[in-house]
């Protein structure tokens, strides 16, 4: 009986692994996730205060130190936006002066889908997360996913009324981003270090990484997540004689351990 | 027979459903309790090997729907488990005190040990040093903590099955 089950344990893995999104077992799993959904909700709306309580008391006990980065960010922000403001009305004058067309940039151009987060898998090294909207809110594999601090991660699997979210912080997870303060280009992975950087490239500490959102038109190939999405901050820089590229290490602008509802995006003209 | 297959059905339900929503978001030291393995661990203990592999099956299966995971991946590991404390509660561990944490502490380490080797064979990033060094003592912690009441509960729920044996007192 035992070695049967283990058979059969053995057999779905196989076939789940081996047949596309649209298969047999994930249209099974599908709606085998949408019957559980009820349970799911009625069982987040019974712990949510619990939860709640224990965000609340776990923030306090890092609440000084954060209000204290917060306020020399704050300071940074506050000079940051008037030259910005400045380059903005600059920016938009020079666009009119050259008739240039943009291409879709976020957040504008961009069709959105707000959902809480409903699970979690049940393992240490799967930074994943499930959100309770799926396909039938127009949700496809590959969407990227946002909060108002930053990139968040991208959409890997979806269900009828529920996704899977790969978080930037998996394993799994590249982005190709660009340093919004000097130009260079690399790929952010994992969400801790901002591979491929040339040594001839400038980053320092500080720098804010955002989407870099390419296009390849003559193969017709894009990045899956549109420009000007913020990553982070790059927290350190080094390079050494023997590797053809800097090491540089960030810190994400989403706290992913304080999750509790994401925007996933897409592009209107698609859905 | 019927009733334990039901009362099992509802408690491993119920923990599949706590641990997708609830248990699986507290992450503490990078731990976080697994209601599911302590519950199933509790029913095989009590109720033996083809209990405990077929209710590991199933609940697996629950796990991995409800999450959108590879399906059979948590049914293959949960099967094992099951099969084996089942064996382990059969032969010797079921009266002794010491057996649900013993057999908690035990399946938390070859269930994590399974789960990293299955998820490296398949592909998926596994951290080792993560997995076994950084998440695992603390949920081995909480795990044992959870083992009390749940086991407590479980014996209410499936009562030790009549040995056979009558205790006897010779008089004189």
């Amino acid at each position: 009986m035992t070695g049967v089950l283990v058979l059969l344990s053995i057999a779905l893995i196989t076939v789940y692994f081996r047949e596309s999104s649209g298969g047999g077992l994930h249209q099974v799993q599908s709606a085998g996730a949408t019957v559980l959904r009820p349970f799911e909700v009625a069982a987040d709306r019974v712990s949510r205060p619990f939860r709640d309580a224990y965000g609340y008391f776990a923030g306090l006990v890092h609440a000084k130190s954060e209000v204290n980065r917060l306020r020399a960010e704050n300071e940074q922000l506050r000079q940051e936006a008037s030259q910005n403001a400045f380059a903005a009305s600059e920016n938009a004058n020079l666009r009119k002066q050259l008739h240039f067309i943009n291409s879709p940039h976020y957040p504008r151009g961009f069709g959105h889908v707000t959902a809480s987060i409903i699970a979690q898998p049940p393992a240490a090294y799967e930074e994943q997360v499930l959100i309770g909207a799926g396909s039938a809110a127009g949700i496809q594999q590959f969407d990227p996913v946002v909060t108002g601090e930053g990139l968040v991660g991208t959409v890997v699997r979806v269900a009828h009324n529920q996704s899977l979210v790969a978080l930037l912080t998996d394993d799994t997870t590249s982005v190709s981003a660009v340093d919004a303060n000097t130009g260079a280009q690399g790929i952010v992975k994992a969400g801790a270090s901002f591979d491929h950087v040339g040594k001839d490239q400038q980053v320092k500490s500080g720098d804010l990484l955002v989407t870099a959102g390419w296009k390849a038109p003559g193969i017709g190939l894009s990045s899956i997540y549109p420009r000007g999405i913020p990553i982070g901050r790059v927290t350190s820089v080094g390079q050494n004689e023997v590797d053809l590229y800097k090491h540089v290490q960030l810190q994400p602008f989403v706290n992913f351990e304080t999750l509790s509802s994401l925007v996933v995006l897409f592009p209107p003209k698609t859905r | 027979m019927t009733a334990d297959v039901g009362k099992a059905a509802a408690a491993l339900f119920v923990a599949a459903i706590l641990q997708v929503t609830l248990f699986s978001q507290i992450d503490l030291f990078h731990g976080s309790p697994d209601l599911v393995l302590v519950t199933l661990v509790s029913v095989a203990l009590l109720r033996g090997t083809i209990f405990g592999a077929v209710a590991g099956f199933a609940v697996g299966l629950v796990v991995d729907t409800a999450t959108l995971q590879t399906l059979g991946v948590t049914s293959l590991l949960l099967t094992i488990a099951g099969y084996w404390i089942g064996r382990y509660g059969e032969t010797t561990g079921r009266d002794r005190t010491h057996a649900p944490f013993v057999s908690v502490a035990v399946v938390t380490l070859l269930y994590s040990i399974g789960a990293l080797v299955l998820h490296y064979m398949l592909g998926d990033p596994a951290s080792a040093s993560r997995v076994l060094l950084d998440a695992f003592p603390f949920e081995l912690i909480f795990n044992l903590i959870l083992t009390l009441p749940v086991y407590a509960l479980c014996r209410r729920l499936f009562r030790p099955p009549p040995t056979g044996l009558e205790e006897v007192q010779l008089l004189g």
